[in-house]
């Protein structure tokens, strides 16, 4: 049987890191874990997900500092796209630190979400503007 | 322009508001023509969610003429007449190439929100509070359509604005009800709620071949209505034992289907005081859910219950215990309505699906505070009332 990670392109597979996701460790000494993995599945496959190994735009501010595994999805459900802070850290360094604030897992699955709506619809949906983001109207 | 904005509980009022704007190259923006009350609107008017704030739009089916288009939308013209689904769904996800497009995985600009409320986010809803999308509401002059290609839907010519209005989510949740309860030819069809989804549900459920359907309120005149233009049989909960009732009717099984369209608008025959208002929502304390309830132990072993009311949080007294032991099949949902809409304007054309006799009150935007009390009090046989932005 061949493994699933053969089916990626030998150049995208080059471009990650591929360490174990949520390998070893039982539940019961688990404790507390740091750096999660942060997990959207994209209704896409690899290739689309993160074409020629590049990161889309709402990863690239974040490169350096996280670490990224994806595989195929069961059921053919496209492709599992993970990522946690580098090395398993709780907290991220430097300018990505900055970004995220306190909890790192919140923004990495806001930042995971765009990208799997920039690959499934093109773009990323936008909130309508509140009304005190914009010019006054007399009411 | 002018929008009818939640100023706090049970407090609306029509304001200037900035006009809406396309903030992506999907979207489009619709200038409004017709825009429905709705049972789901009546908790937020209540000040029961926690998300909404005040100057929201309220609103969330519609019917309109297309007036600008974002650079990416192919299916619409400026001056189409079009309704507009009440999903916000982006029809390119896992669960809108399903047809369940109220699950859409990109229909929500913040999804932490439901995500931290339910599990996971769902797709977006016109006039609901962050938790669903946080998009502006439909009681207004014009209204942002995000993903204008899977959610809004040209109006066949001889459909009125009267009638097609209410394919924007009234009519697919009644369809929805009937035909993910599966009903199917020869099936007793017991329906909890008189109101516009409750009558659209009847009228589905005879659509697919019900052999017998029964329609259950406490509003005499939502009754007749019923009797009147879905031919179903009636039941008034607060004159007669439903359950018993129920049981004589299906040759002493149970309904096959029971479809619950009450949510937790309408749920007893006294509103709560100030007081149990009070303690509730202090104590965190679930709605009591008398319709969900009924139907469950109405309904026939192996049977199937759908819950189309609108919910958000917790309920009390859910009889779990019924559904494991008589073994029923227990679905709900959002209405997926770009799966049938369509079908429904096509039907409406035909004359198969009428729904105008639903707008009992027909009023200018400026009156939107009066038609919701109305609506709210169920006060001079008010089943819906329906908004003219320009009347």
């Amino acid at each position: 049987m061949v493994p699933m990670r053969r089916r990626f392109p030998r150049a995208l597979v080059a471009a990650l890191r591929v360490p174990r996701w949520g390998g070893g460790r039982r539940a019961a000494d688990a404790g507390p874990r740091p750096g999660r993995w942060q997990v959207v599945t994209v209704d896409r496959p690899a290739g689309e997900v993160l074409p020629g190994g590049r990161w889309p735009e709402p990863l690239r501010p974040l490169a350096g500092a996280v670490e990224l595994w994806l595989r195929p999805a069961p059921g053919g459900r496209g492709t599992e796209l993970a990522a946690r802070p580098l090395g398993g850290r709780a907290t991220l360094p430097g300018m990505a630190a900055h970004l995220v604030g306190d909890d790192p897992g919140r923004y990495l699955r806001d930042t995971l979400r765009r990208v799997k709506q920039f690959v499934e619809t093109g773009e990323v949906l936008r909130a309508d503007r509140s009304p005190v983001d914009r010019p006054a109207v007399p009411g | 322009m002018r929008a009818l904005c939640w100023e706090g509980a049970d407090a609306l009022a029509v304001r200037e508001v900035p006009d809406p704007e396309l903030r992506n190259a999907h979207d489009m923006i619709v200038r409004v023509r017709r825009s429905a009350t709705c049972g789901g609107d009546l908790p937020l008017l209540g000040g029961r969610s926690p998300f909404l704030a005040a100057g929201d739009v309220l609103g969330h089916e519609f019917l309109g003429e297309v007036a600008e288009v974002g650079p990416q939308v192919r299916r619409h013209r400026v001056g189409d007449r079009v309704v507009v689904c009440a999903s916000v769904a982006c029809g390119s996800c896992w669960y809108c190439r399903r047809g369940q497009h109220a699950c859409c995985d990109n229909g929500d600009p913040a999804p932490a929100v439901a995500e931290e409320a339910w599990g996971q986010p769902t797709g977006g809803c016109y006039g609901h509070p962050r938790a669903t999308g946080g998009f502006t509401g439909s009681h207004a002059e014009y209204v942002r359509v995000p993903y204008a290609d899977v959610g809004a839907f040209t109006v066949p010519e001889t459909v009125s604005d009267d009638r097609a209005v209410f394919a924007s989510e009234a009519a697919p949740a009644g369809w929805m009800g009937a035909e993910l309860g599966e009903v199917g030819p020869g099936d007793v069809v017991a329906i909890w709620g008189a109101g516009a989804v409750g009558q659209l549900t009847a009228q589905a459920a005879t659509l697919l071949g019900a052999d017998r359907v029964i329609v259950i309120d406490r509003h005499p005149e939502r009754l007749r209505m019923a009797e009147r233009h879905t031919g179903a049989e009636t039941l008034h909960y607060e004159q007669t034992d439903v359950t018993a009732e129920l049981r004589e009717r299906s040759g002493g099984r149970g309904p096959d289907v029971c479809v619950e369209a009450v949510g937790a608008a309408d749920g007893g025959g006294r509103p709560a005081s100030l007081a149990e208002r009070f303690a509730g929502r202090r104590a965190g304390r679930g709605v009591d859910a008398l319709a969900v309830r009924e139907a469950v132990h109405a309904c026939r072993k192996g049977g199937t219950v759908f819950v189309s009311g609108t919910f958000t949080g917790f309920v009390d007294t859910f009889p779990l215990g019924a559904v494991m032991h008589k073994g029923l099949t227990l679905r709900s949902g959002r209405q997926h309505g770009q799966r049938w809409i369509p079908m429904l304007l096509e039907r409406m054309a035909r004359d198969e699906l009428r729904t105008e006799h639903l707008a009992t009150h027909r009023l200018p935007l400026e009156q939107g505070p009066a038609g919701y009390a109305l609506f709210r009090d169920r006060a001079d046989g008010c089943v819906r009332a329906v908004f003219t932005p320009r009347g």
